[in-house]
């Protein structure tokens, strides 16, 4: 049943959009050009999913007309960086779980602690990571470092490739945020012209660099509210500041399972692309 | 064909499923005897991260007003003995500084209270992520310190109690900062033995479990001298 899903959404979407076409550089063939409007048009038939599948399976396969073209997606540092803030980030969480055990409340000792679902629960070994408090402790100020030394590898990357013009949400994307919106409500029959990301994904992608960026700066004000007092009142006072860091766990969290979903079932082709770099699937008109 | 497009599709999800899968794995795990001494041994870099970098010799912490004070019977008080450890003879007790020193010293109370006095009410930060304000008067550290003049040898201080061997290592630039103080009053009154009387260690720029009550002496040593809670894992610099 999944199986043809992918193949029906992309003959409603615009390959063919003169906004949206692929430039010839990232496509690894001369005959690729022109190969992205004939995709569009092998899309709309459903029926030839075992025939796009066999043009995947030949490696370096010269995109031909029927076949979906071989792009290059993304930098092989923003794979690294991708995977390891992956892993990091659940070695983060872990500890950080573990560390919460610890004093299960936020607000100054004898109250009123600020609203927490988990106020005064334990969270269970399973998702901890550290055994005990100085475990905890030690794994998350040892997972910090290469947390933010890769996320700003990130970031220095986006800012000098001038690869963020493709991915940060600024207010003109609004309006193109709605467009997208109405679009996936049906309301709108035309997919909107987008580059690499469309307006929703920008969104989602800024904010999820932003939460990032605030968790390490929370972190730092909870590390050390003394020495860095300033940083501790602009989150409002430790206590806050330590409130914010654990609600980012489960903006993370929340991000992390749309994320994934969407990956899974509308563009499993996107996986690959964020492992080897090369995509093949429904939207090389992106790249 | 539709077969294999599922399988390859199906490796997709296995891959994903591993990631978590390894890290569940792995919960509640220190490190063992492989990784933990490593963990350790970042945990090292980070305190010299944090006493060279972020560490600043006079910076204040801040300070609050009084009616901010933690209601005195929330405030947290830890001890490893129980019952909480008393001084038999008061008139007894001293405190002895001794170690890499030119002058040891072996003060009685009354000689601490008649140094300089320094009063703050600031926040106390638990290790466990908890915080309480109170008022703390005592006199610097520094002041001591200048008594018995360290040696050029002298680089850690390490301050022992009569708490079942609770004791602490500290590092110079922490026992020099002007908030670091032998405190004898809490809340404006003396020290109730449950925060550590008759003398105790306390700056608002360390972990509670950094700031030894029921004190009986401080030696200076060249050695880093480890300490109860930092034997056992815990951030051996513990600042805040």
């Amino acid at each position: 049943m999944s199986d043809n899903d992918p193949e029906r959404p992309a003959a409603a979407h615009p390959e063919g959009d003169a906004a949206a076409a692929p430039s010839a550089a990232t496509v690894p063939s001369a005959a690729a050009a022109s190969s992205a409007a004939a995709a569009s048009s092998a899309a709309t038939a459903s029926s030839d999913a075992a025939l796009a599948d066999e043009a995947a399976a030949v490696p370096g396969a010269v995109a031909a007309a029927g076949k979906r073209p071989l792009v290059h997606r993304h930098h092989w540092l923003v794979r690294v960086t991708h995977w390891a803030n992956a892993v990091l980030l659940a070695g983060m969480i872990g500890s950080g779980l573990q560390i919460y055990n610890a004093f299960g409340h936020f607000g100054p000792r004898g109250g009123p602690y600020y609203p927490n679902p988990f106020d005064g629960k334990p969270f269970p070994l399973k998702v901890r990571l550290g055994g005990w408090l100085a475990g905890g402790l030690n794994w998350h100020f040892a997972l910090a470092w290469p947390f933010v030394l890769t996320g700003a590898a990130y970031l220095l990357y986006m800012a000098i490739s001038g690869e963020w013009r493709s991915l940060l949400f600024r207010p003109r994307d609004v309006p193109r945020a709605i467009a997208m919106q109405l679009y996936y409500l049906r309301l709108r029959k035309q997919h909107p012209p987008q580059g690499k990301h469309n307006a929703l994904q920008k969104g989602a992608y800024t904010f999820i660099l932003l939460l990032g960026v605030i968790s390490v700066l929370s972190g730092f004000a909870v590390y050390k509210p003394a020495q860095l007092s300033w940083l501790t009142a602009l989150f409002g006072g430790y206590e806050l500041a330590r409130y914010w860091h654990f609600w980012a766990v489960f903006l993370f969290l929340a991000f992390t399972l749309v994320h994934v979903t969407l990956v899974l079932v509308v563009d499993p082709a996107s996986l690959r692309a964020m492992i080897t770099g090369w995509y093949r699937g429904r939207f090389p008109s992106h790249d | 064909m539709t077969d294999r497009r599922l399988s390859r599709r199906d490796l997709f999800r296995l891959g994903l499923a591993a990631g978590p899968a390894s890290l569940l794995a792995s919960c509640g795990w220190d490190g063992g005897p492989h990784l933990g001494p490593k963990l350790h041994a970042i945990s090292k870099v980070n305190d010299w991260v944090g006493e060279k970098l972020f560490l600043s010799a006079d910076r204040l912490a801040p300070q609050y007003p009084r009616s901010q004070r933690t209601a005195p019977r929330d405030f947290p008080a830890y001890s490893i003995s129980h019952p909480l450890p008393v001084v038999a003879d008061p008139a007894a007790w001293a405190f002895e500084v001794k170690g890499l020193v030119a002058q040891p010293q072996r003060l009685t109370l009354a000689m601490i209270q008649a140094l300089p006095r320094v009063t703050y009410t600031v926040k106390h930060h638990c290790v466990e992520g908890w915080t309480a304000i109170a008022t703390w008067a005592g006199a610097p550290l520094a002041s001591v310190i200048a008594l018995a003049q360290p040696t050029a040898a002298a680089r850690f201080i390490r301050f022992d109690s009569f708490d079942h061997g609770y004791f602490n290592g500290w590092d110079l630039k922490s026992a020099m900062h002007p908030q670091t103080i032998l405190a004898y009053a809490w809340n404006d009154r003396p020290l109730t033995p449950a925060h550590g009387a008759p003398l105790r260690l306390y700056a608002p720029i360390k972990l509670g479990y950094k700031l030894t009550k029921f004190l009986t002496a401080m030696t200076f040593t060249a050695e880093q001298p480890g300490g109860y809670w930092e034997n056992q894992g815990y951030p051996w610099l513990g600042g805040v």
